[in-house]
């Protein structure tokens, strides 16, 4: 008698809740764009957040709704955003892919160090220390503890020598990094650039050369030679402008400080 | 009246800690437990399906298991079913009315179903005999021991991020240890009573 009546109460507890859930269903029932699923499925799957939205579920949603761009999936570069385009119904153009690039060039032992700092390994404690500097005497160079590195989902940046490198061939341009270095050392810049400067001091150049044996002294070298007037100096800091470099790499050949580099 | 439920209460958050005493729940207090952010999502999300699973569950035991003289076996199957049932309502509910809090809590909204201490704490009501307002405040208390637990450990472990210990304890074995000296640490209320 037990087993039957056991067998009774679940079976109706179960008709029950599954009725009340199917009618439920039916109430709570939130409408879904079919492009949403359409696109979240053609996209690179990073979560990286390059495109400015929370996660991959947060940019298909905006882009189904038209708010965002189809070309925003920095990763899925220009597949992903054919295919987008394809789903949305229009033409994908081409985002120009970026990648970071971090100005700083004082390796290991080419900087001077007011202290020998033993702290917590990251570059934002340092820089509570030291007037915002950590132990650099730098205002602005590299702090060497590789906050850019942990925050990287690619494995694009490294610490070579002391200071954060990024490599190339696998850095998408998400700029994570960016957002988590405490100086602000690293910039966006154009994946087919061939030339950057490696520093970020505004310092006049006697300054720099006391602290630093590579920054940039502002000595106008580098703008006096360019050819396609593309170089710009404010602050006693040259800076290239993308647009107008013509990529001969002339200005790090004449650069006396070595801080222009070629990229490979 | 009073007194039994400050005794619950106090009971259910520290003395007899879920987590930390009698051991239910590990799997979300060491799954989501790394960020401070998740840590709070889950908790707010258990307090709520506890809450909730202990009021349902009283109702079903009271008026149905027991007039039909089942309750001895049919309780964990049943109770099984209420929380099933109650999470998916939850979720879909939250979807409809509430959809910031339903993206909030993401992911560990269905992951309450597989938390045990949820079932715990409906099958210790019924075990103690608690009435319904005992058991609505019991299962309210223990999601509060819940997040005191897991937000505690989960700030610690924001902390042991930047810790230099010995590379053998990266990732889990650090964590474990850190959570071994939380339940040692919460030993330290076992002895307190109130007299009722």
């Amino acid at each position: 008698m037990t087993v039957v009546s056991a067998i009774i109460i679940l079976g109706a507890l179960g008709l029950l809740f599954g009725v009340l859930l199917a009618v439920a269903n039916k109430v709570f029932y939130v409408e879904k764009d079919p492009k949403e699923e359409a696109v979240r499925a053609v996209l690179a799957g990073a979560n990286c957040g390059a495109c400015g939205y929370p996660g991959c579920d947060g940019y298909a949603a905006a882009v189904a709704k038209g708010e965002a761009p189809v070309n925003g999936c920095v990763p899925g570069g220009a597949a992903a955003a054919a295919a987008i385009g394809e789903i949305m119904g229009v033409s994908a153009g081409s985002a120009e892919p970026n990648v970071a690039f971090v100005r700083c060039s004082g390796t290991c032992g080419h900087t001077k160090k007011k202290f020998e700092y033993e702290g917590l390994d990251s570059c934002l404690a340092a820089t509570r220390l030291g007037g915002g500097n950590g132990a650099n005497v730098c205002p602005a160079g590299c702090l060497g503890f590789g906050d850019c590195v942990k925050a990287c989902p690619f494995d694009a940046m490294h610490l070579v020598d002391g200071i954060a490198q990024v490599d190339r061939s696998k850095c998408v341009g998400c700029m994570k990094c960016a957002e988590t270095c405490p100086k602000k050392l690293i910039t966006k810049v154009p994946a087919s650039s061939t030339n950057g400067v490696g520093c970020n001091s505004n310092d006049k150049g006697a300054a720099v050369t006391k602290y630093c044996d590579f920054g940039c002294i502002g000595c106008m070298k580098c703008k006096k030679e360019c050819p396609a007037d593309a170089i710009i100096i404010e602050n006693f800091l040259a800076k290239i402008d993308q647009d107008k470099c013509v990529h001969c790499g002339h200005c790090a050949e004449v650069c006396p400080r070595k801080v222009i580099h070629a990229f490979n | 009246m009073f007194a039994s439920i400050v005794t619950i209460s106090l009971a259910a958050i520290l003395t007899n800690n879920f987590i930390f005493s009698q051991f239910l729940g590990i799997c979300p207090f060491l799954g989501v437990s790394n960020k401070m952010s998740t840590a709070t999502g889950m908790s707010v999300a258990v307090i709520f399906v506890m809450t909730m699973a202990s009021a349902i569950c009283w109702v079903i035991n009271e008026f149905l298991l027991i007039p039909f003289g089942v309750a001895g076996f049919m309780q964990t199957v049943a109770y099984i079913l209420v929380i099933a049932v109650l999470v998916q309502f939850v979720e879909m509910f939250l979807k409809k009315a509430i959809p910031a809090l339903y993206s909030a809590m993401g992911i560990f909204l269905p992951l309450i179903t597989t938390n045990c201490a949820v079932l715990g704490v409906v099958l210790l009501n019924t075990q103690n005999n608690y009435n319904f307002l005992e058991s609505l405040v019991d299962g309210f208390t223990g999601g509060l021991g819940f997040t005191v637990a897991i937000v505690l450990f989960a700030s610690v472990r924001e902390r042991l991020e930047f810790a230099d210990y010995p590379k053998a304890f990266e990732g889990f074995a650090i964590c474990l240890v850190s959570a071994a000296l939380f339940a040692l640490a919460f030993m330290g209320f076992s002895g307190m009573r109130i007299p009722v």
